[in-house]
């Protein structure tokens, strides 16, 4: 193939967009990863003070605190239990499938209702100035005290336990999804809304043809707060539930046994970080489809409460 | 049953804020006859957007009577009697060119087919034909501006409401914008009020021009414009031109003087 010579002449090298954004993402990876190496071989030569001081380490970098990268992804491939033959990576791919479930569950319901809540708010300035209060104290209050109670409200309804955590999942993908579809739908210019006045438009015209069209740009980058969200959330519904599978059971008894396996722990809580950075991708990826390049925001704006 | 376009009798509008109560315009009685070209012209603050927007029915006068084809104006809008052309384009980003035109039609319940013929033929108008199917984004400002107005005129509206229409244009692009809402203007029968803050503009377009004076706003005066039909490039050079542009800005100077 004979590549045109003079568009490339003169100009550095580039990778293509897609390979750069992987390659950049491998070097922090790597830049991490010699980061905490370095810090424990530092650590492990001095005796656990700073060089040529004798100020402590903030962290100790024994094995037991701080594990080889290498023996952390090594402990992935072997048993989870002592005397079973499941490897921890099929565990935890296991219990991060059921995670999903409710993650996804809860991010689907907290995202219909986040939206649907700022509908309602652009609709009714009464139900706002009412409500609005409320939604931001909703977040005041630690997800941690409230799993427990949902926990058992949706066994005495007889919710299945997966559905309940989903419940706790969606109550943290609402919020950011409901003030920033509200910054959307508000974002035409009022000039757009006089235009809709002169031509007599029912606020339902107005709503599917203006407002909603003009919000779904603010809309993704809330989805993406509410996809991690999700996950954290479930993890932590996860906690008081008295499940057996789910990343937030194996990494309540990953923490019980850290001083004796700490790599199960990290194991751990990398799979659950993956998850979520999956979840996000899936995201990116849809917004990438839905919406044109010209009309993406990059970056969540500021919540306007 | 009168045969005027519109008729603003004794019309104020107050607006209550929060720092008190503004006196926006102050007993407006002005009758806008069917097909002519009104302009109002003024410094800022003399209330002549808020006028639009009281005729547009965007607002409602505190006091006074504002009547449209003997009808209220509220009654106008739901009959769809307005079209609008506002300073920025406000064309809806994620439609297509086409689809932009097609907005008010789409509304109103036009069906498809007669909806984009419509649209084509409203382009044609405005001399965008082939560019249906770009984005506004795609367009410089003033092919964007030709598209609202493309727009405003796709239901056939008896009143253009303009504010501004030209203001962040530059001046080559305006005065082409001017000759072609003239010929629109022409073909069409629609009746506009236009406001602007250039004088030369204002004298160029208008069978008259409503001098308006601030806080609150009043019209100060009413000025014929005394020239021949149509406006052609030439008329800008003509002594009777020079005449009208120094008869509306000696009149907004007859108030300038007391601020």
């Amino acid at each position: 193939m004979v590549q045109p010579a003079a568009d490339n002449a003169g100009r550095p090298f580039q990778l293509p967009r897609r390979y750069r954004t992987i390659v950049s993402f491998s070097l922090i990876v790597i830049a991490l990863a010699v980061l905490w190496e370095s810090y424990k071989w530092m650590g492990q030569t001095t005796g656990g003070v700073w060089p040529g001081t004798s100020l402590g380490l903030p962290v100790r970098t024994n094995n037991r605190a701080m594990p080889h990268l290498w023996d952390i992804v090594a402990a992935l491939f072997r048993p989870a239990r002592r005397g079973g033959d499941e490897i921890l990576l099929v565990t935890l791919l296991e219990a991060a499938m059921f995670t999903f479930r409710s993650a996804f569950a809860g991010f689907l319901v907290g995202s219909t209702f986040g939206f649907g809540l700022a509908i309602w708010f652009i609709r009714s300035p009464l139900a706002e100035r009412g409500l609005m209060p409320y939604v931001v104290a909703s977040q005041t209050v630690p997800l941690i005290a409230i799993a427990p109670m949902v926990v058992i409200w949706g066994g005495q309804a007889g919710l299945p336990t997966w559905l309940a955590v989903a419940v706790i999942s969606s109550y943290l993908c609402f919020f950011p999804v409901a003030i920033n579809s509200l910054r959307g739908l508000r974002s035409p210019p009022a000039t757009a809304t006089e235009l809709m006045r002169s031509y007599a438009a029912t606020p339902h015209e107005v709503l599917t043809k203006l407002q909603i069209p003009a919000a779904l740009p603010f809309l993704f980058p809330a989805l993406k707060i509410a996809a991690t969200a999700s996950v954290i959330g479930a993890i932590i519904g996860e906690l008081p539930a008295g499940l057996s599978v789910g990343l937030g059971r194996a990494l309540l008894s990953f923490a019980s046994s850290f001083s004796s396996a700490p790599e199960k722990l990290f194991g751990a809580v990398l799979l659950s970080s993956l998850l979520g950075v999956l979840f996000v991708g899936l995201v990116a990826l849809a917004e990438r489809r839905l919406i044109p390049e010209n009309r993406r925001i990059a970056e969540i704006p500021e919540f306007a409460t | 049953m009168t045969d005027f376009a519109v008729s603003l009798a004794a019309v104020s509008m107050i607006f209550e804020t929060a720092g008190g109560s503004v006196h926006a315009l102050d007993d407006i009685t002005i009758d806008v006859r069917d097909g002519e070209f009104i302009s109002l012209i003024g410094p800022s603050g003399c209330g002549k957007s808020t006028m639009l927007r009281l005729v547009g029915d965007l607002l409602v006068p505190t006091e006074g009577n504002v009547a449209v084809r003997g009808k209220t104006a509220r009654q106008a809008r739901l009959d769809r009697e307005y079209g609008m052309v506002f300073q920025s384009s406000t064309l809806l980003e994620w439609r297509k060119v086409a689809a932009n035109v097609e907005l008010p039609l789409e509304i109103m319940g036009v069906p498809p087919e007669q909806r984009a013929s419509r649209a084509r033929e409203m382009l044609a108008l405005v001399d965008l034909t082939g560019f249906e199917d770009n984005y506004p984004w795609q367009l410089s400002g003033g092919m964007q501006q030709r598209v609202s107005i493309a727009r405003a005129l796709a239901f056939e509206p008896s009143i253009l409401l303009m504010d501004e229409p030209f203001g962040a244009l530059d001046e080559m692009t305006r005065e082409r914008m001017q000759m072609e809402v003239l010929q629109i203007q022409k073909q069409t029968g629609t009746t506009i009020i236009f406001v602007t803050h250039s004088i030369p503009e204002a004298a160029f377009l208008s069978d008259r021009v409503a001098v308006m004076s601030p806080r609150p706003g009043r019209i100060a005066e009413v000025i014929e414009i005394d020239l021949p039909k149509p406006r052609v490039f030439e008329t800008r050079e003509d002594p009777a031109f020079f005449a009208a542009v120094t008869k509306v800005r000696e009149s907004l100077r007859g108030f300038e003087a007391f601020e």
